[in-house]
């Protein structure tokens, strides 16, 4: 059961994410989502089969996620804009038809990872100082 | 001109990609991929030597923060392309010695990515034309000084020196910043080029001269001046090559480039040519005469670098003294003192290099650096001692080696100082020449004490656990080889050097003055028997007498006054800051989460209230506001009951599960406000931090009614009224004020200038990106705090690593 919900808030949280541009959403929200299907599993699994299944450490999640929002940020400079500029392209992609790509997604790509991270981060670390 | 950026961004790249590559080229030969970087971006800037000569200089600039006037623009003219050269040439060679100075044990990862963050760093800090972009690299150089100070951090030396050579120069640069901020608010600008142009205006504002003493602050404390040179003796804790790198060659020159970069703009008074030109004797004779009584060869050469920085700061303020004269033939007899520091600033990279490497050598040979315990390895070390003589013997002055031709022009810029009492200059300028000649003898001594009583004498027996003596492998030796032969050569062709390098930077320093006859004046081997030569003679001649008769005079450092150090000063005021701070925190640190709470909302109130007060606009608009619907007042209604209720709950799961109540209260408003994107967020909050206080209920104490006194509990219950009126009133005022532009325009504009619909997320990830990007940031850096205080508390009662 556990895992049925875990994977539908988990599609819950990439769907905000991805529909944040048009729609409610984006990665705030979408970051928040996805951390808060990870507490379910903790909550419901014990931190060692959880850590079994998803071998990677959340502080590096968030770390990568910062490097992502400010990496885009210095790429606009690269292009001889102003830092932070964003850009989109309007795109013909195979299955999904005329699609709207964007540096922004990246952007709150990095919001989203920095949120889930730091969010899991300190959950994790007051309930492992409980054990 | 991309070639400039590429210089500036490239060693930092590389810095990333070092730990990666270290995967696969292990052990060290990392260093033969690191080496390449300063390869490659010497022969990119040395190409543009030749145009550079012809007049050319390169400005190119990048938006960065548009909006607060700071422009990542870099500029290369004869000034940066000394240093640049400098940075990339010494570079190369501090590299390929370390490849074999660092044995394979050490983190060498580690040592090159540090090291290319600071080649970076100071690359940035001579091509960038804006003073905010300056700043952050000159910061950046100090803290990868720091890190690699402390390379090897399990010792304590090393973190002492670390973060004293940190806290001195950040320090210096905090008060350089402020100089920079008065500059602009003179001249609304932040780039040098322009503000060279309105050096006039500059001269005539008030501020002129604390934005000289500041920015005069953070140049003589990069570059080891008297009194802020403590923090280089302890810097000698760091690896050899860094020693020679940082601490000698590059970084400590960062304050003598940002003082001739400032020359045209600051030099037209004369407070810069006795502050920078007394500072700068000063230090040259403390360090002189503080290195003779080293007897840590490493010890010593940081004493002569102060020395000799000294020296190179001296000739500058001499040299501002040209914007005072009037006649040419003044100004060339001044603008030679600037054109003397020039010459030997790359003087004393090349035989100071190359003397640090000898040092590193003996040390990585014979296991030790205390010249009582090093002797008779001249002929034991023959290249290693041939190298040593070379590099002494030009910084005392001596031929056939370079630092005899910038040590005669030292002496007669010294001496052009009789000239400079027609310019209403204080006649007590006279002593300079004599403080002058005192500070070289000092050199001499300590000069000959590198040669002689190391590779004279009798050899001493190994240190335990090293082989006897014998010569360093040969890859070690080309470093300081590719030096001494520079310092001879630069003897044989000053001229070349003169012409090609110096020439533009002498433009750069001064720009009203290019084309004047004797701006670029020839370095003659030979001048004729004049004043100079017979100082250089009575340097020597005294120099040996008293190095014959050291023994007997080398009581006089028990003296009093020459015992005196500044560290004593430098350690009692860090003691007494710890103290004082320590005491303070106690007062209001006393770890109870309600009082932090009620700091937190009396600060609040206290900032509202004032703002208020001092605004006096008491203007409460509701003409505009819809009507509140029964269902709204229903929702109000239950989370005025859930607040009320908490005061009253009974344990603590209640207490919760009532705050709960009212999160989700709120979260229904925003979807009855038709705001899906803060009723979703404030959804999942509410979840996480139920979560989060269940986990946390592990630590709280037993819930129980404290009693506290009936003020607490009035005091208490006043602050709570008082911050929940300061909301109130908040709320309803900002109907009717308009303080700021309205941000509604962006709901017609976000899908044209931002390509989303989703007006909110335009704004939090395009209008006011640079806003998230912070508010990320922030919240990484409090998560990082979180798990820290959390894994640091469980760890108390473990010895603390490092202190082993």
């Amino acid at each position: 059961m556990t895992k049925i919900v875990f994977f539908i808030i988990l599609t819950f949280g990439v769907e905000l994410f991805l529909s944040g541009h048009n729609n409610p959403g984006g990665g705030f929200i979408g970051g928040l989502v996805l951390s808060s299907a990870f507490v379910l599993l903790y909550l419901v699994y014990d931190i060692e089969t959880v850590h079994r299944g998803t071998p990677f450490d959340f502080k590096r999640v968030a770390a990568f996620g910062v490097l992502l929002a400010v990496g885009t940020g210095m790429l606009s400079l690269l292009f001889g804009d102003s830092f932070l500029s964003q850009t989109t392209w309007l795109v013909d992609l195979p299955v999904f038809g005329e699609t709207e790509l964007g540096t922004m997604t990246i952007f709150e790509a990095g919001v989203a990872l920095t949120v889930l991270g730091v969010v899991v981060t300190i959950i994790l670390g007051i309930s492992e100082d409980v054990e | 001109m991309i070639t400039v950026l590429l210089a500036i961004f490239i060693p930092f790249i590389a810095a990333c990609l070092v730990p990666f590559i270290h995967k696969f080229l292990t052990g060290s030969r990392i260093g033969w991929f690191v080496i390449t970087i300063p390869m490659f971006l010497f022969a990119l800037l040395i190409r543009l030597v030749p145009s550079l000569s012809e007049g050319a200089s390169y400005l190119y600039t990048l938006p960065w923060i548009p909006s607060a006037d700071i422009y990542f623009s870099t500029h290369l003219d004869g000034l940066s392309i000394i240093f640049a050269l400098l940075i990339t040439g010494i570079g190369s060679l501090v590299v390929l010695y370390s490849i074999y100075y660092l044995s394979e044990r050490e983190a060498i990862g580690r040592f090159y990515t540090y090291l290319l963050l600071f080649m970076g760093a100071m690359l940035g800090v001579v091509l960038s034309d804006n003073l905010i972009v300056l700043y952050v690299f000159w910061e950046l150089t100090s803290i990868s000084s720091f890190l690699l100070i402390a390379f090897w951090y399990h010792r304590k030396q090393s973190r002492y020196g670390a973060k004293k050579s940190m806290l001195i120069t950040v320090t210096g640069g905090i008060f350089m910043l402020v100089g920079f901020l008065m500059l602009y608010t003179i001249t609304g600008t932040f780039n040098l080029q322009e503000l060279i142009a309105m050096r006039e205006v500059i001269a005539a504002d008030s501020l002129f001269i604390p934005a000289m003493l500041l920015v005069l602050i953070g140049a003589f404390t990069k570059s080891a001046q008297f009194p802020f040179h403590i923090w280089l003796p302890d810097a000698m804790e760091a690896p050899t090559p860094v020693s020679a790198y940082l601490h000698s060659a590059t970084m400590v020159k960062a304050g003598i480039y940002l003082v001739a970069r400032f020359t045209p703009v600051f030099a037209g008074d004369t407070t810069w040519f006795y502050v920078v030109s007394c500072v700068g004797l000063l230090t040259m004779l403390w360090g002189s005469v503080n290195a003779v009584k080293q007897t840590d060869l490493k010890a010593l050469l940081a004493f002569s670098t102060v020395s000799q920085l000294g020296m190179i700061m001296s000739l500058l303020g001499i040299g501002s003294l040209a914007f005072a004269s009037s006649e040419s033939t003044h100004i060339a007899l001044f603008t030679a003192a600037t054109f003397a520091a020039l010459f030997h600033l790359i003087n004393h990279s090349t035989f100071k290099g190359s003397l640090f490497m000898v040092v590193g050598i003996l040390d990585h040979e014979l296991g030790t650096r205390n010249i009582q315990r090093l002797g008779g390895l001249a002929t034991i070390m023959p290249i290693t001692f041939t190298i040593a003589l070379i590099g002494s013997f030009s910084m005392a002055g001596l031929p056939p080696f370079n630092g005899f031709l910038s040590k005669e022009l030292f002496f007669e810029a010294m001496l052009s100082l009789k000239e400079a009492n027609l310019l209403s200059v204080d006649s007590l300028v006279l002593l300079f020449p004599i403080i002058a000649w005192v500070g070289s003898i000092f050199t001499f001594i300590y000069c000959m004490i590198i040669v002689f009583q190391t590779f004279f004498g009798k050899v001493h027996a190994p240190v335990p656990g090293h082989r006897p003596a014998h010569e360093a492998p040969i890859q070690m030796l080309i470093s300081p080889m590719v030096l001494g032969s520079l310092v001879v050569l630069i003897f044989i062709f000053p001229n070349l050097l003169g012409t090609y390098i110096l020439g533009p930077a002498m433009n750069a320093v001064y720009p009203q003055f290019v084309g004047l006859p004797g701006l670029v004046p020839k370095i003659h081997v030979w001048h004729g028997f004049g004043m100079p030569i017979f100082m250089t003679i009575g340097v020597i001649i005294v120099g040996i007498l008293l190095y014959g008769f050291l023994r007997y005079w080398k009581g006089i450092y028990s003296l009093g006054f020459l015992q005196w150090t500044l560290d004593r000063s430098y350690n009692a005021l860090l003691q007494r800051i710890e103290r004082v701070a320590s005491v303070v925190t106690k007062t209001y640190m006393t770890g109870s989460v309600r009082d932090y709470v009620s700091y937190i909302m009396l600060f609040f109130i206290a900032l509202v209230g004032i703002g208020l007060l001092g605004f006096q606009q008491f203007i409460f608009d509701f003409s505009n506001d819809a009507v509140i619907e029964i269902n709204e007042s229903i929702i109000i209604f239950v989370m005025m009951c859930s607040s009320v209720a908490i005061l009253f709950a009974k344990s603590r799961i209640t207490a919760i599960i009532l705050n709960g109540v009212l999160g989700y209260s709120i979260a229904i408003l925003f979807v009855v406000f038709r705001a899906p994107d803060l009723a979703l967020t404030q959804i999942i909050v509410e979840t996480v931090t139920t979560v989060l206080f269940l986990l946390c209920f592990y630590y709280l104490p037993e819930w129980k009614n404290e009693h506290k006194s009936i003020s607490m509990r009035v005091r208490n219950g006043l602050i709570a009224v008082a911050s929940g009126v300061a909301v109130t009133v908040i709320a309803l005022l900002v109907q009717g004020h308009s303080l700021y532009p309205s941000i509604s325009i962006y709901y017609e504009t976000a899908s044209r200038l931002a390509g989303g619909l989703n007006v909110v997320n335009t704004i939090l990830g395009d209008f006011r990106a640079f806003d998230t990007m912070l508010e990320v940031l922030v919240l990484f850096i409090a998560g990082l705090g979180v798990f820290s205080l959390v894994k640091l508390r469980r760890k108390k009662g473990v010895d603390h690593p490092e202190e082993k």
